[in-house]
């Protein structure tokens, strides 16, 4: 089946039911996209589809069949918000951060403060207490 | 995903005939919609289901439209879709609100309002909404369409009027008259399933729904009588607590729930208070 790819034509060989997440990091090698709780809850596996948030470990590839996917590796090396994480230090362990970013996105420039925290309800971070990413988000 | 993908199936109908003729001529496929919660079962093994009927790319089950007085929500219709929606916000604001405190907005962007109703959890969030506006489930099979009141819907702890060959493709809602009222309570505002959940109407005749109180969704039809026929609040809330059958379960127990609907009750009471 055909994607769009962090903005590259794919095309997968998968079967229609393999979950996003596992095709996003074993058939495509993009492993900044992590796996938490596989329920839904964490939000460590989020990747835009058609711009939108999406829990990765919870959509069918039958479900993505021409849409465009955008994972963390596909806002570049020097994206604002990831340089943003690094400056306020809104990353310890790390594993959420991806999905932070990828929800943060959707957000657009200097978003309140109540919109990130609605935003970010779906994104769990177990390390940091929120406030650095908070000011993270609301920087660039 | 604990569960092997080369042991799953998943259909694709490309119009809503194609998949009604799919739930009819199949063995043992169900209806996949946004897979916020089939996934989760498939993902710990726990989902003795191996063949899915894919509807996500049924357009038209997305539309939410009114049709003269009534609003029609179609069953695919997302969390997110009906948080933005005008019609949603102008004619059943409590569903934007219940839709609002459904998971993230990762969860939001995918499930959907039929799947909320065919889950079938006690606990679903915008099934009391459902319930306290008098809606109607409109079900559909290759060969009929019929409506079911939403108030009859659930025959049980996660049993339903509807048939395996039939799909729910849109849920219709007359004009609510009366404030709107919705109070999810749960550990957290976000991603927890409710404790106690309650959706309410003060029109001329109040109308109480309740989730996580019973084996399903409940409206409190004594309870609403008394307050209609000027009961005081007191007397109300020891009628409501004789209407429920809450549980100790993971997520709470039966005596915080007993307690909890009653000050949900007060608190609707008081916050539709005519000014």
């Amino acid at each position: 089946m055909r994607i769009t790819l962090n903005g590259a034509p794919r095309d997968l060989a998968c079967h229609p039911a393999a979950r996003l997440l596992d095709v996003l990091r074993q058939e495509c090698g993009l492993t900044g996209t992590k796996e938490g709780c596989g329920e839904g809850e964490c939000g460590a596996c989020t990747v835009l589809v058609d711009g939108a948030a999406v829990c990765s470990c919870l959509v069918p590839m039958a479900q993505v069949r021409g849409a465009s996917i955008t994972t963390i590796e596909g806002l570049g090396d020097d994206h604002p918000l990831a340089r943003a994480f690094m400056d306020e230090v809104g990353a310890q362990c790390g594993i959420c951060t991806p999905g932070m970013i990828m929800t943060a996105v959707t957000l657009g420039p200097r978003p309140s403060l109540p919109r990130i925290r609605t935003a970010l309800a779906g994104n769990l971070c177990r390390c940091t207490g929120y406030e650095a990413i908070y000011r993270a988000i609301r920087k660039p | 995903m604990r569960t092997a993908i080369s042991s799953l199936e998943l259909l694709e109908p490309r119009t809503l005939a194609e998949a009604l003729r799919m739930l009819r001529d199949e063995e043992g496929v169900v209806p996949l919609a946004g897979a916020t919660d089939l996934y989760v079962g498939l993902n710990f093994g726990t989902l003795e289901t191996r063949r899915f009927v894919n509807l996500w790319s049924l357009a038209p089950l997305r539309r939410i439209a009114m049709r003269g007085d009534t609003l029609s929500i179609g069953a695919l219709a997302t969390y997110t879709a009906l948080i933005r929606s005008r019609q949603v916000q102008r004619r059943l604001p409590m569903l934007a609100q219940a839709a609002r405190e459904v998971g993230g907005m990762q969860i939001q962007n995918r499930g959907t309002l039929g799947g909320n109703i065919v889950n079938a959890s006690p606990a679903g969030d915008t099934l009391p909404v459902l319930a306290a506006a008098d809606a109607t489930v409109v079900l559909r099979s290759a060969s009929e369409e019929r409506r079911v009141p939403f108030a009859g819907f659930y025959t049980g702890y996660r049993e339903s009027l509807r048939r395996p060959d039939e799909l729910i493709t849109a849920v219709e809602v007359g004009p609510v008259e009366g404030a709107q009222w919705f109070r999810k309570v749960g550990t957290r505002a976000a991603q927890a399933i409710s404790k106690v959940v309650m959706a309410a109407v003060r029109g001329a005749a109040p109308r109480i729904a309740l989730g996580s109180v019973a084996p399903t969704v409940i409206r409190l039809s004594r309870t609403e009588r008394a307050l209609g026929d000027g009961a005081g609040i007191d007397d109300a809330a020891a009628i409501a607590e004789s209407e429920i059958q809450p549980l100790d379960d993971l997520r709470s127990t039966a005596g915080y729930r007993r307690r909890v609907a009653s000050n949900l009750l007060r608190r609707f009471w008081s916050d539709t208070a005519p000014g």
